[in-house]
């Protein structure tokens, strides 16, 4: 016997699951790239040291949020009432989730010291 | 036995925030693996996605205590700077750098927990918006379901990371 859910046919558009994917990447992306600027740039290690106690990892963290915050609404504003192809967003957080782990990996950002 | 007020912060850091996201990961894995309209009736589905949303928010909030406790309250005591002729095993980043056979644990065991462990709760956000946003029809949509199932895992793994590493610097060098 089947179980579909007719009760809910109808899917919503996908552009919000999108934005949410992606912004997350961003987030990501935004951290990675903080900490290994934090290494190539002395200044930046001391503009982002927002809380002596706790050091840079201050900074890099709350713009991370920070910008994943503001990427997931802008993305969500552009495509809340849109299909966007879930494939390519999914592609695409991959993408920028994998070159997070990368620059927050240490050997990678110890080899710019 | 006592816990000092350092050592009971870490243990709600470590053991209970970040063990209660990695153990409740299991049960929300299952939860996205099993909700398909072939193997549920509607009803399930629906008692299935009450579930899911709710585990995923709970999960979610755990993984932001668990940085947010790791970053600005038990991280500050272990990178305190050792005064001159401290006792280093006070100072446990100082302590480990102090030593070339267990440097390794800072220079790439903390360096790596402290920063990827915030990839964890945006991950885990984005799970738990779907399945609020998108509710019963992510049962009807697999692509979306089985990426929110990889976005999960991905979660999981950056905290698991995050909180072998803890664990183990933990071991080698207590806040204490």
């Amino acid at each position: 016997m089947t179980t579909e859910t007719q009760h809910e046919p109808k899917l919503p558009v996908s552009g919000p699951a999108a934005a949410a994917m992606i912004a997350a990447g961003i987030g990501a992306l935004v951290i990675g790239i903080l900490t290994t600027g934090a290494v190539i740039i002395e200044g930046l290690k001391a503009a982002l040291n927002f809380w002596p106690p706790a050091g840079s990892l201050t900074g890099k963290t709350l713009i991370g949020v920070i910008l994943w915050l503001i990427s997931w609404a802008a993305l969500n504003a552009s495509w809340k009432d849109k299909d966007y192809d879930l494939r390519k967003a999914f592609l695409i957080t991959l993408v920028l989730l994998g070159l997070g782990v990368i620059l927050t990996f240490p050997p990678v950002f110890e080899a710019f010291e | 036995m006592s816990l000092s007020v350092r050592e009971l912060w870490t243990a709600v850091h470590g053991m209970f925030l970040g063990a209660t996201f990695l153990l409740a990961f299991a049960g929300g894995l299952a939860g996205l693996y099993s909700l398909r309209p072939k193997w549920l009736t509607p009803e399930g589905i629906r008692e299935r996605v009450v579930r899911l949303r709710w585990g995923t928010t709970i999960m979610a909030l755990a993984a932001w205590l668990t940085v947010i406790t790791g970053t600005y309250i038990v991280y500050p005591w272990y990178r305190a700077k050792a005064p001159a002729g401290a006792d280093l095993s006070l100072y446990p980043r100082s302590f480990l750098k102090a030593d070339p056979s267990l440097a390794a644990w800072h220079t790439f065991g903390m360096e790596w927990k402290e920063h990827i462990a915030w990839f964890a709760p945006m991950l885990a956000t984005v799970v738990a918006y779907v399945a609020w946003k998108y509710g019963a029809r992510l049962a009807e949509d697999d692509q979306l379901r089985r990426m929110m199932i990889v976005i999960f895992i991905l979660a999981f793994a950056t905290a698991a990371i995050a909180g072998l590493l803890g664990a183990l610097i933990t071991k080698v060098a207590p806040v204490l």
